[in-house]
């Protein structure tokens, strides 16, 4: 176990120098130059224009610009944004809170309606309520995301006035100073009464949005993964020894026919802290996936290239987990 | 259908949760903004965003009286102009406080001239400690010809600072009211340096302002609370909070649900609908601009005269206001905007007429169909909501006499850069006024800015045009340089060198609770003065 | 759907889900369930037909797909207008059933032109992104897995070191960084969305072709001399192809929504095409006073989508003996 960790870790490193070379070169690529796209009508002066590059660093050699860039993640320096001129990793844990906030919310609400649907499904297999829930579950995964967050806010929040339009917090009635940056558990902290309802009423619509395709996914997962372990023999044995539907199922089927679950459950995590992009620019909801996109359009590159690094070692790291994870709780794969 | 039910089950624990919410006392104006600013400085800036958001914790040492263009007194109670114009004498208002309290600084004494000097000596001078802190681009000092223009900046005593100009500049008193000549204090500064942590002057700004910096989550919010020792008294609202919400259609959500109380820049589409908003009022104010689509006379068959006019005449002008501006602008005729002195009245509009046009093109010896670039700026600007929807209904005019228009972008830095180098055959930009003089738009059709990489992006240079203009700038008598303006125009219309498109109007919803909120011309958002009923 | 849909396969049949997420040098044993040789059975199409229409959902969706895809060949003649024509005296009219009329039955939009109109010719751009992303990423992943496979050694590491760096970047931020360097068009957005889903056809041809090295038919024809080349893509190949099948049916309706993520932030299909992903983008200021150009684009995503994903279903069901109903 121990040496497989250790070869699977081993094994994200190229991956991690590829990527840091791809994302330095990829930005480069792109054309355009974080001082232009920050002037307006106005424009610039050739002389200060080469003056800004010049403080920037931008008018050296790329491959010593790269060399720099690398050196400096070596000690773990990601840089400065040129847009903010504030480090690039100060930036990123500012905003990262809000978007795994926002993503361990939107993991909560899709398995919890997810995998007992998936189950109801697989034991009611051929019902009214198994097409129901593959019928939501399809549409679900079929769902464009950005569309679906305009109707909900439009019908759920300005319609029906149940949920707030758009941020983290009500910000008229609550001021506490962010101590973990998550919002719930600062409200918590504040101690005002009131706040952590208005935290978590502010989740709501952005979870089910981010959620929407994730909780498809699971329920369709544990469905035909549950329909696999009741096909099983051992199932039928069970009810052929006359124990219970709902201590077989229990029992002995879903915590086998969870295994595939985990690990759909663990690559959604990834993705979803990979940044929820479209989610977080609809909800205005402070997070890296806005951030990244917002820095491609400024040719922030210390901002893109830390921002890609950050996120996709996290995304990496996830996997490498889930991947462990699975190892760990089926025997049957260790030896393949 | 579990998503159904467990919507409902939540939307009854919300309830509950709101019913919860607390009586409070303070009064809290939010503000949806459209962005996170850069920084705190405005002298970094340029984005009306960053501006914005540093503007409730400074003062400048004359100000824009709030909701005009006319300059008053701010810092500096009182200004003297020597006989030969290059000296600018202030006397600095006296008992004016620093902010106490942010970020661990107490201030020891008042404002005086030593933050003045501090201020213009970040911008101006490389060996002041702060000059390179955060990037040290100081973009308005510059682009103003600050430097090019001051001798010395000199304290007299502790509240009197003189400005030895190197030529006498009318102008000078307005810019000093422009954001980037805010004053900062100098002992926050050295607090600072002393700390080792320069860059937070940027990032927690310490001010004269109404309202005192509380704290600013990148992306969520930035909230400001009022200043009980403000030298024209405490701002009427306690609390003053920036709720930053890039999205227009959610913007208008929160305002009509409470969540804000102020809001910037609507949709267009959605203005029809807050005019009727119970409650919402919706303000508004002619904006100091102007959209316009140029023709590169250096590309034919854009040479020719008769070519421009027949596209203005192709072009269905009311169309594009109506179904674009929705209303929230009217019809360009001139180069400026009809609120700019010099506004030629009698210049009349060539009238949409496809078939006249068809016919011009054909007698300039047009061959149909005739391919041309046209290009759309890919962002919304304060003078044009929509360019390509602009694009894609010149397209749709075009193709009626003949023309194959192609629609073509670039990333904004991108596009400004390559039109500026003439690469386009026809394409849309715009202007906005920075201190409402005519020339300030004029200089746009001037044969210095025709030059590759200038402003003019028609690459239009006209003799007759340039030598009223050029003439008009250098003489200081307002009727002389009105007329002078006003044959421009009539010349500038004639060559069309431009299809003049729009003047927008700047919209701001208010909720009606907020009293006495005033647009700016400018395109500022000011909150002191502003009372919640 | 984007980013949050990034883990790629929709339709999480089992275990060789993992193949996706894995470093793609191990595990490769379990997706050999999903490669039975397809060829083997006695009539393969009429055996696959019959599994196929079992299903009924499966068939409505491609009566569906047939459908629009009919629409898309034939617009210019169902379509009622020009998709580009403006009617500047129509703009913002109401479809038909909100009070319209019967010349524009699903309203017009911003200019005046005919969403009806704007959504059929949009057919042949969304689904000629789908098609295409499929294409040319089951194309390129064929050529990369297989020669993965086959060569190993230097080529498979590079190859499949590649991926994994596509994989690890997230996919929306990648396809736009992908546009912003090409620029953006109609054959940009067709690249960075190939470009994001590439590895998991790579992935799936490479783990799918290493599983039938091993059999015995292979080794026999090895030993009877068959030429690499032709080893590759004429015996083993076929039998990859099931679980490719599915896979790229499943990677239409992704390409699909991705391709209207990047439209919908304005990074896709240039005007006045009318792409649904862009045609969304520009309605959305109209959400209150105009919903149905909101809507329309929408739900005509939706249904495709949807459409695409029930033939899936099908395909994998009749496609994967595992599955498939006895």
């Amino acid at each position: 176990m121990l040496k497989l960790i250790f070869r699977r870790v081993a094994l994200t490193l190229p991956t991690f120098v590829a990527l840091m070379f791809v994302t330095f070169v990829a930005v480069r690529m792109v054309p355009g130059d974080p001082i232009e796209a920050r002037t307006g009508e106005r424009g610039i002066a050739p002389e200060r224009l080469a003056a800004l590059r010049h403080d920037l660093g931008l008018d050296q050699p790329v491959w010593k610009q790269f060399l720099d860039y690398a050196y400096g993640l070596l000690h773990g320096d990601f840089g400065v944004s040129i847009v903010t001129k504030t480090p690039v990793l100060h930036e990123f844990l500012i905003l990262f809170p809000a978007t795994l906030e926002l993503a361990l919310c939107a993991l909560v609400f899709a398995i919890v309606l997810g995998i007992p649907a998936g189950v109801l499904a697989a034991v009611k297999r051929g019902s009214v309520l198994d097409h129901s829930v593959m019928t939501v579950a399809l549409a679900g995964y079929s769902m464009p995301i950005f569309w679906w967050g305009l109707l909900l806010i439009m019908f759920v929040s300005e319609y029906l006035g149940l949920t707030p339009v758009s941020g983290r917090m009500d910000l008229i009635n609550y001021y506490f100073e962010p101590v973990t940056g998550f919002m719930l558990i600062d409200s918590l902290l504040s101690g005002q009464e009131g706040a952590f309802g208005a935290a978590v009423a502010h989740l709501i619509l952005p979870s089910i949005v981010l959620g929407t395709i994730p909780l498809a996914v699971i329920a369709r997962m544990t469905r035909s993964s549950m329909l696999e372990v009741l096909g099983e023999d051992y199932v039928r044995t069970a009810r052929a020894k006359g124990l219970s539907p709902l201590r077989v199922v229990g029992l002995h089927a879903l915590r086998n026919a969870l295994i595939p679950v985990v690990t759909v459950v663990g690559l959604q995590t990834g993705t979803l802290l990979a940044g929820a992009v479209l989610t977080e620019t609809i909800f205005a909801w402070p997070g890296v996936g806005k951030w990244l996109i917002e820095s491609i359009s400024r040719r922030d590159y210390p901002a893109l290239q830390g921002g890609i690094m950050l996120i996709s070692a996290i995304v990496i790291l996830v996997n490498l987990i889930v991947d462990m994870l699975y190892v760990a709780i089926n025997p049957r794969i260790r030896h393949g | 259908m579990p998503v159904i039910s467990t919507k409902a089950a939540i939307a009854a624990a919300l309830l509950t949760a709101f019913a919860a919410a607390p009586a409070y006392a303070a009064k809290t104006l939010v503000y949806c903004s459209e962005g996170s600013p850069e920084n705190f400085t405005p002298a970094l800036n340029t984005t009306g965003t960053s501006f914005d958001a540093a503007r409730p914790v400074y003062n400048q040492l004359v100000e824009f009286e709030r909701g005009t263009t006319k300059v008053v007194p701010g810092l500096a109670e009182s200004w003297t102009v020597s006989d030969d114009g290059k000296e600018l004498t202030f006397k600095l208002r006296k008992g004016v406080k620093f902010h106490s309290g942010v970020n661990g600084f107490t201030p020891s004494r008042d404002f005086n001239a030593d933050d003045v000097i501090f201020t213009f000596d970040r911008m101006w001078k490389p060996e002041n400690p702060y000059h390179k802190v955060t990037g040290g681009a100081y973009d308005y000092f510059n682009d103003m010809g600050m430097p090019d223009l001051l001798a010395s900046i000199d304290k007299v005593d502790d509240y009197t600072v003189k400005f030895v100009l190197k030529e006498p500049n009318a102008p000078m008193l307005a810019n000093l009211a422009m954001d980037f000549a805010t004053i900062h204090s100098k002992e926050y500064a050295d607090f600072l340096l002393k700390k080792g942590t320069p860059e937070q002057f940027d990032q927690i700004p310490v001010g004269t302002g109404p309202f005192s910096f509380v704290n600013y989550q990148k992306d969520a919010v930035i909230r400001y609370k009022a200043f009980p020792a403000y030298f024209e008294g405490p701002a009427k609202i306690d609390n003053l909070v920036y709720a930053i919400t890039p999205d227009p259609t959610a913007r208008y959500a929160k305002l009509k649900k409470g969540e804000c109380h102020v809001m910037i820049a609507p949709n267009p589409a959605d203005i029809a609908g807050m005019k009727t908003d119970p409650a919402v009022n919706l303000l508004s104010q002619p904006g100091l601009n102007i959209a316009y689509w140029a023709f590169n006379v250096e590309k034919p068959p854009f040479d020719k005269k008769e070519v421009r006019q027949a596209f203005n005449m192709a072009i269905d002008k009311a169309a594009i206001i109506k179904d674009v501006y929705q209303g929230a602008g009217q019809g360009a005729i001139n180069p400026i905007p009809p609120t700019i002195w010099s506004y030629n009245k009698d210049v009349k509009d060539y009238a949409y007429d496809p078939e006249k046009a068809k016919k011009m093109l054909a007698d300039a010896g047009v061959k149909t169909p005739l391919d041309i670039d046209l290009w759309w700026m890919p962002v919304q600007r304060p003078y044009n909501p929509n360019a390509k929807r602009i694009a894609e209904m010149m397209q749709a005019d075009l193709a009626k006499i003949g023309v194959n228009a192609k629609l073509v972008s670039y990333e904004w830095g991108e596009y400004r850069k390559r039109m500026q180098e003439g690469e386009h055959t026809t394409g849309q930009l715009g202007w906005t006024g920075d201190n409402g003089d005519p020339d300030n738009f004029f200089f746009l059709l001037g044969c210095p800015a025709a030059r590759k990489g200038g402003q003019n992006l028609a690459k239009w240079c006209n003799k007759e045009f340039d030598d009223l203009i050029t003439k008009a700038r250098t003489i200081s008598d307002l009727s002389e340089r009105t007329k002078l303006y006003e044959q421009a125009q009539v010349i500038f219309k004639e060559e069309a060198p431009w299809f003049t498109i729009a003047h927008s109007v700047v919209y701001e919803p208010t909720r009606k609770e907020v009293v006495d909120y005033k647009v700016s011309p400018f395109g500022r958002h000011e909150f002191y003065g502003v009372e919640l009923k | 759907m984007a980013e949050e849909n990034a883990i790629d396969d929709p339709i999480p049949a089992g275990p060789e889900r993992l193949v996706l997420s894995d470093s793609g040098l191990s595990l490769s044993a379990v997706t050999v369930a999903q490669a039975e040789p397809v060829g083997e059975e006695p009539s393969p199409l009429r055996a696959f037909w019959s599994a196929f229409s079992e299903n009924r959902g499966a068939v409505l969706g491609l009566a569906i797909v047939v459908f629009i895809a009919l629409l898309a060949v034939f617009a210019p003649w169902v379509a009622p207008h020009s998709p580009t024509e403006q009617f500047r005296q129509s703009v913002l009219l109401p479809p038909v059933w909100a009070g319209g009329n019967w010349s524009f039955p699903f309203g017009t939009d911003a200019v005046g032109r005919d969403v009806l109109s704007r959504l059929i010719y949009g057919a042949r751009i969304s689904l000629g992104i789908g098609l295409s992303v499929m294409v040319v990423s089951v194309a390129v992943g064929i050529v990369l897995g297989l020669a993965a496979a086959f060569l190993r050694g230097a080529v498979e590491v590079v190859v499949m070191r590649i991926m994994d760096v596509v994989v690890a970047i997230p996919s929306l931020v990648l396809a736009i960084l992908v546009v912003a360097v090409l620029g953006p068009s109609l054959v940009n957005t067709i690249v960075a969305v190939t470009v994001v889903y590439l590895p998991r056809y790579v992935r799936l041809v490479r783990a799918a072709a290493i599983a039938e090295l091993s059999k015995e038919y292979v080794v026999a024809a090895q030993v009877a001399g068959v030429g690499k080349l032709r080893l590759m893509f004429v015996t083993v190949l076929p039998n990859c192809l099931a679980p490719l099948i599915v896979q790229a049916a499943l990677g239409i309706s992704d390409a699909i929504l991705e391709a209207a993520a990047l439209g919908f932030l304005g990074l896709g299909a240039q005007p006045p095409t009318p792409e649904w992903g862009a045609m969304l983008a520009d309605a959305r200021e109209f959400i209150r006073s105009a919903p149905w150009i909101v809507t329309l684009p929408g739900l005509a995503i939706l249904v495709t989508v949807v459409a695409i994903n029930l033939m899936g279903d099908g395909l994998r069901d009749a496609l994967d003996p595992k599955l498939r109903r006895s």
